[in-house]
Order: C-alpha cells, then structure tokens, then sequence
C-alpha cells in the first residue's frame, strides 16, 4: 500500500531522514515510534507528499508520489485522511462544517444527506450533539475525535496519525486507542500513526518501525520489537516496560 | 605581576595571532547593507512567484464564489466607512491650508480643483491603500499565518484542496477589486469635504467651486486613480498572503510576520505610487 525507499530530507544542515525504508501491507495498522525530534512528522509528511525528499520514493498504490505536481498530488490525496497532532480543525467553521468540508469539496451530496453522514462519523468516535460548536469550545480529546471524524469522512483507504494520544489523559489516551482500532475494524483502513507512546503503540500496531537518528533501525510485530537487541530501542522500551 | 599586568601580558602575547579580527564599522555597515537589500529581492522573488500562482489558480475550477464574496465583503465593504472618514477628512484638511494660501493671491476659487486633482492623483489611492493595508492586510496576514502554525493549511492540502486557490486567491482578487473601487469613495468623500470647508466655510461659491473642478479634473485622473487603486490594492494582498502564508515560529513569527507585511506594503505603495505616475505621464 505505501513503500518507502532510500529516504533522504534535510533543511540545511540538520539531516533529519538519512535512508528510510518502508512497507505498510494494506488494512495494517503500522505504528512509527521514536524520540521526540527522530524525524517522525517528517516521514508521515512525504507519505502525503507535504514535504518533497532530497531522494528517494514514496510509492502509494505502486504510484511513485514524489515527482507528483499538485495536480496530481491531490488525486493521491483523495485516498488519505489525516489527524493532526493539535487536530488543526478550521477554527472559523463549527464541527459540523469542519467534518462536512471534504463532503462539500469532492461529493455532490444533499444538505440532508451531508448532515447524515456527519452525524454518523461523530457517532463512530463517540460524539453527539456537538455539531453546532466551535473547536474552541471542545475539549483536545474531543478535538482529536473530531480530526478523526473529519479524515475518515470519505472513508479513505489510508488514515495517518500525527501523536494521536499526544498530551492526553489516559483515560482519553485509551479512547483515542480504542477509536484507533475501531476504525480500522469498522473501515478497513490502513493506518499508519505516529507515536512517542510505547504503551498505545503496542495496543493498537500490527507493525511497529523505531525510527532513531534519521533511519529505521528495527521493524515488525510487536512482540518482535519487544524483543529488540538493538541499543536505542532497548532504551526506549525500557522507560514503559521497565516501570512494569 | 599585578591582574591589570597579567592580562596585559596575555593580550600581548596571543592577542595578534589568536584573537580573528573584527571587521571595521564600515564592513559591518555594508554588510548590514547588503543583507537588507538581499532579503528585500528575496521578498520581492517570493511575492512574484506567488502572484503568478495565485494567477494560475484563478483561472482553475471550482472558482470559490462564496469564498471570494466573503473576502470582497470583509476588504471592500468593512473598509468603507474608514476610507470614507479618512478621505473626507483629508479633503478637509487639504482644503483648509490651501485655501490660506490662495486667500494670499484672491484666488480660494483654485481650491476645488487643487483639493480634487491632488486627491485623484495621489492622496486618494495611496491613503485608500494604506487604510486597507492596516485594516484588512493586517488580519489577512494573521489569519493566515495563524492557520499555517496550526497545520490548517497543512490540513487543507491533505484535504486534496489546494490552499492556494481556496485561501489566497479569494483574497488577491479581493484586494484587486475593492481598493480601485475604496479609491473612488476616498475621493467622494474627500471632494465632499473640501467643498464643506471652501462654500460653507471659507465663502467660495458653490458654482465656481462645483465649475473650476470639473474644468480642471479630467477623466484621465480619475483613470489614474482606478489604475493605482488597482495596482496597490494587488501588491498589499500579495504581500500580506505571501507574509502570512509562509509564516513560521509560533504567535511570534506570526506577529513578526504581520509586522513585516505592513511595513513592506507601506513601502511598496510609496515604491509604486512613483513608478506608476512616471509610466502615466
């Protein structure tokens, strides 16, 4: 579904991707766990093709991406939804509007039917009644919800994460899991999410890549990764499984 | 060895060799120069290219009607009433002080006409676009520069809608539109207000107020008037959505980045007032 090969990214000096490869099987949930600061919203951002590499592909459906004008670019788009780590929900539209905007630009749907299924992606993570309110007045859990029920609106066959359980109490960091998982199982979507939490990470991955100072150094199953030799995942896992 | 001998003896021993040597004022003076001047072309290259995509986008469906009614509202009909303020009390003023000095030679009948042909060249398109600049290029910046650092517009791309036509082209066109249009109104306004000071204040008559100024204002003034309107109102757009758009570094680029765009504008309406005058006459 999306494969990355020999990816290289710097700005200026900084080299942040030094030669990143990357397979993420379809109707998988891949989770990119690392430090903060590893390159990790810089990867997922060439899977969309926000960021151009200085080289290497990112190949989506077997479509190399990277050489892609806007044009094109927004034609690949079509099969993703994202949430962003703050939700980045449009701050002058209600909810309603914010989860109803990719409706209004790519179907030609009825008010009514607009209304429908907006009403039903909220009921899918968890929220009622909430289409008249601005972002301003919900809560960042509920913000992240609706940033999820505004990427799965087109039912894409790819959803990117950026930190979904970032700054979260953990009884919402276990609901924004669950979602998650509920997307994955109600939509059959891809998922790919980025994370620093080792505990969602390894709840809601069928595949888990560490990324450490610009490359993947292990990839696979969780139990694979928990089982880890090398130096820097050893010592990422230790601060959750150490406490254990 | 007392301290103030010690560091004497340091400094002479390695203070040539070691210590690398501190350009002159003049260096500094020109090197300060030169970076002001490279960081305005640079300025001036990314509004050109951003202005040939917004053209680019423009013609691209879908077209935003609503969007674009929305930004022709907020620059063009908000903008009213201030411009109208501004252009009435300008006229005022103007009429005022020149008056005083036509009372010298008998002839406050020059005041009409004087008030209206400066108005119309220049005071009207540039104060118009200033009053825009500060009003709407201001919020345009900010609300702009507040969605990048909030991934909006990062969101709007993965949205597979392309920022550029929903965000910025509203705006240009607005710009584009509204200030030729607010020029209009400044000189309305600020006509209305020489005449109020010259026929009720300073005894000129009404007649020859109303007969020397349309026998001293041609239509190619007016004319003037539109095309600078035109050409302000496009560069303060463009300079206010290239400031915001690719703003960076949190409330604090934002704020630098309005700061940026306004100063920028002011220039480029003092910059371009010359340049256009010279091209129409």
């Amino acid at each position: 579904m999306i494969q990355v090969r020999g990816l290289h990214k710097s700005f200026g000096s900084q080299h942040v991707l030094t030669g990143i490869d990357l397979d993420i099987e379809e109707g998988t949930t891949c989770v990119i766990l690392g430090g903060s600061g590893s390159g990790k919203t810089v990867l997922m951002k060439h899977m969309i093709g926000l960021l151009k590499p200085d080289r290497g592909e990112v190949l989506v459906d077997g479509e190399d991406i990277v050489p892609m004008g806007p044009e094109e670019l927004e034609r690949v788009r079509r099969k993703f939804g994202m949430v962003f780590q703050a939700a980045a929900l449009f701050d002058s539209m209600s909810v309603y509007e914010n989860v109803a905007f990719p409706l209004r630009e790519h179907r030609r749907i009825s008010e009514a039917e607009s209304r429908e299924i907006v009403r039903q992606k909220l009921e899918i993570v968890g929220l009622r009644n909430v289409e008249e309110k601005f972002p301003a007045d919900l809560s960042g859990g509920m913000r992240k919800r609706v940033g999820l029920a505004r990427a799965i609106v087109l039912e894409p066959k790819i959803v990117l994460y950026d930190e979904p359980t970032t700054g979260l109490d953990p009884i919402t960091t276990d609901y924004v899991d669950e979602m998650i998982l509920d997307a994955k199982r109600k939509l059959r979507v891809t998922s790919v999410v980025i994370s620093h939490d080792v505990a969602s990470a390894f709840k809601v991955a069928d595949k888990i890549a560490f990324l450490s100072q610009g490359r993947i150094v292990q990839q696979g199953p969780p139990s694979e990764l928990r089982r880890s030799e090398h130096p820097a995942v050893k010592l990422f896992l230790q601060t959750w499984f150490g406490k254990m | 060895m007392n301290t103030s001998e010690f560091h004497s003896a340091g400094g002479d021993s390695s203070g040539h060799a070691g210590r690398p040597r501190t350009p002159g004022a003049l260096v500094q003076a020109l090197e300060v120069l030169g970076r002001s001047v490279l960081g305005a072309l640079e300025t001036l290259g990314g509004v050109a290219t951003l202005g040939w995509q917004v053209a680019r986008w423009a013609v691209r469906r879908p077209y935003r009607v609503q969007n674009l009614f929305a930004q022709l509202d907020f620059v063009g009909v908000g903008s009213t009433f201030i411009v109208g303020l501004t252009g009435l009390f300008s006229g005022m003023v103007f009429a005022h002080q020149s008056s005083r000095a036509f009372e010298m030679f008998d002839a406050e009948s020059l005041v009409g006409p004087t008030v209206a042909l400066v108005l119309t060249r220049e005071l009207a398109p540039v104060f118009s676009a200033l009053m825009v600049t500060m009003r709407a290029g201001s919020a345009m910046c900010t609300e702009l520069g507040t969605m990048r650092v909030t991934e909006q517009v990062d969101a709007l791309e993965t949205m597979a809608v392309n920022p550029i036509q929903y965000l910025l082209v509203p705006r240009v066109i607005a710009g584009l539109v509204m200030v030729p249009l607010l020029t209009m109104v400044f000189n309305a306004a600020g006509i209305t207000g020489a005449y109020a000071v010259a026929v009720l204040g300073k005894g000129v008559s009404a007649g020859t107020f109303i007969s020397r100024t349309q026998q001293w204002v041609d239509p190619e003034d007016l004319f003037e008037s539109l095309i600078k309107g035109a050409v302000f109102g496009l560069a303060v757009s463009l300079i206010a959505c290239f400031k915001g758009y690719y703003a960076s570094g949190g409330a604090k680029g934002v704020g630098q980045a309005t700061t940026e765009a306004m100063v920028a504008s002011a220039l480029a309406i003092v910059v371009l007032d010359y340049l256009v005058g010279v091209l129409l006459h």
